[in-house]
């Protein structure tokens, strides 16, 4: 079975239509690269499967969307523990107003766990994760505001995984850091992909290209192909998919 | 072309320099008339003195020091708290149709005259009161129940306005991680907007210390430092506003010094709540 399975998904914010009859799966600790331009709704994907979407007025859906073969707008999901088990990286990473430590240890605290060193485990082992515990272990306890962008972006991952998700989405994780910061976070990603399954939004083909996993294009609202990386780069079965590859548009 | 140019910015430049001239001679005034009662009565005596008998020329406020304090006080305890509350409630919690059309009601609080804020406290909060707690119901109770409502607006809109400056991605950020709308709130969204709240708590505490007419009308007024919330109390505006149709001399004199003390406290308050939002 796969991880997560869209069956004739569509989404609607009003009257726009976002998303298009979407048929998509992703394998379980399988990294999958949704690649396309703005617009074409591969962040609405993303929303849709945590129901972050459901906080826009006048959004609905139709069709289904299945985490382990369960709806995810199924009347029963707890939509707080749905988003424990799909964790969140967005483009904009935020740390809470706390130190480094509290933000990492934030999210097990809300799942209950107060012992201090199972959370030391937890925060130790969220931050190894992330790729950014060798820079920040000699000042954990200070203000996480003070960290670069990079910095701060990885420990929103760390902040993520801290929470112990099945599924990881990041939202253009990269697209305000420097290219070393990127090859960092993307690095970080090929580790995560054998215990998580990952889902990462990019408008950026070369991107798509250096993670080297499964890709899907989106465009307008469409699935138009999807494949693993090396065959659709090298050869591209959709005409607008090489389009946007090329640099044609987008 | 030039000359126009220079024309404006002359013209322009003189009709704001004015505002800050006409705030300059305000307080040249206030100053000027106030000073003779500060050095005949003593500043000291005038401050700290608790007989307010103009007609035997003992002139100490401190009663109504005392009384603007307590009222203010007790405004901000009843207006921030629900104000404050209201705010995150349509910020928040209620679906924009209901917000759209809750913050134009509260803010229409703002447009009923003060007076009118009086007469409804005379017949009915003060009856309230003396039926239910004792004492002549005239009161500081009475008056921050009744500047507690009129400072809801400016608490509500300016707190509400800050809470809706905080972007989108932060709350976003926090529900991802499974926390749910309160926990979010609590966390991230107060922390970001507690500038402007604070912003609103200043505006708020101006609007109290400052309001007159309707303190007036459930005050009671007596010239003595209150001992209780239940007891009769004069606020400074209360006792310019009352006294200044028929004292002359020393008495008229000590009004307009009862003013620079009033003039020097909020500007103080101001000064000092300013910097607490600036050090964020």
């Amino acid at each position: 079975m796969p991880k997560i399975k869209a069956i004739n998904f569509n989404f609607f914010y009003a009257k726009t239509q976002a998303l298009h009859s979407l048929n998509l799966e992703i394998k379980l600790n399988n990294l999958l690269t949704i690649m396309g331009p703005t617009g074409s709704g591969k962040t609405t994907f993303l929303r849709a499967l945590n129901r972050l979407n459901d906080r826009v007025p006048a959004a609905r859906h139709a069709g289904q969307l299945l985490l382990d073969g369960t709806d995810v707008y199924a009347p029963k999901v707890d939509v707080a523990e749905l988003r424990r088990r799909v964790g969140m990286v967005f483009a904009l990473p935020l740390p809470l107003p706390l130190s480094i430590y509290e933000n990492v240890a934030y999210g097990p605290r809300k799942k209950g766990i107060n012992s201090r060193s199972r959370l030391d485990t937890i925060v130790e082992k969220a931050l190894i994760d992330a790729a950014i515990f060798e820079e920040v272990k000699d000042r954990l306890n200070s203000s996480a505001q003070h960290l670069s962008g990079g910095q701060q972006q990885r420990l929103a991952l760390a902040r993520v995984l801290a929470v112990e998700p099945e599924v990881i989405l990041l939202d253009e994780p990269t697209s305000g850091l420097d290219p070393l910061s990127t090859f960092r976070i993307e690095e970080t990603l090929q580790q995560l992909k054998k215990q998580y399954t990952i889902i990462l939004v990019t408008h950026d083909p070369l991107q798509a290209a250096r993670i080297n996993s499964d890709v899907a294009f989106l465009y307008l609202g469409k699935l138009i192909e999807v494949g693993p990386a090396t065959e659709m780069f090298t050869r591209p079965r959709n005409r607008r998919t090489e389009d946007y590859i090329t640099g044609k548009f987008g | 072309m030039l000359d126009q140019e220079k024309w404006a910015e002359t013209v322009l430049t003189v009709v704001g320099l004015s505002a800050v001239a006409i705030l300059g001679l305000i307080i040249l005034f206030i100053f000027k008339e106030g000073l003779p009662a500060f050095t005949q009565v003593g500043l000291w005596q005038f401050l700290t003195g608790t007989d307010w008998l103009p007609s035997k020329g003992k002139l100490g406020i401190l009663p109504m020091i005392a009384g603007s304090f307590m009222v203010t006080a007790g405004a901000l305890l009843i207006g921030l708290p629900l104000g404050l509350g209201c705010a995150i409630y349509l910020s928040e919690f209620a679906t924009p149709r209901t917000a759209a059309l809750l913050k134009p009601t509260i803010e229409l609080l703002a447009g009923i005259p003060s007076v009118v804020f009086g007469f409804i406290g005379l017949t009915l909060i003060v009856p309230f009161i003396r039926v239910f707690f004792g004492g002549p119901g005239f009161s500081v109770l009475a008056s921050s129940l009744v500047l507690g409502i009129m400072i809801l607006p400016t608490m509500v809109s300016v707190s509400y306005d800050a809470l809706r400056a905080v972007p989108l991605t932060y709350r976003e950020g926090m529900l991802a991680l499974g926390a749910s709308e309160w926990q979010t709130v609590k966390m991230v969204v107060l922390p970001a907007a507690r500038p402007g709240i604070l912003a609103a708590a200043i505006l708020a505490m101006g609007r109290a210390v400052g309001e007159t007419m309707a303190v007036i009308m459930v005050a009671g007024n007596s010239a003595i430092v209150p001992g209780s919330v239940l007891d009769p109390v004069r606020t400074m505006t209360s006792n310019i506003a009352l006294e200044m149709g028929y004292a002359t001399g020393l008495h008229r004199q000590a009004l307009f010094a009862t003013g620079v003390v009033l003039f020097v406290i909020i500007s103080v308050l101001n000064i000092v709540a300013r910097a607490v939002v600036r050090r964020k």
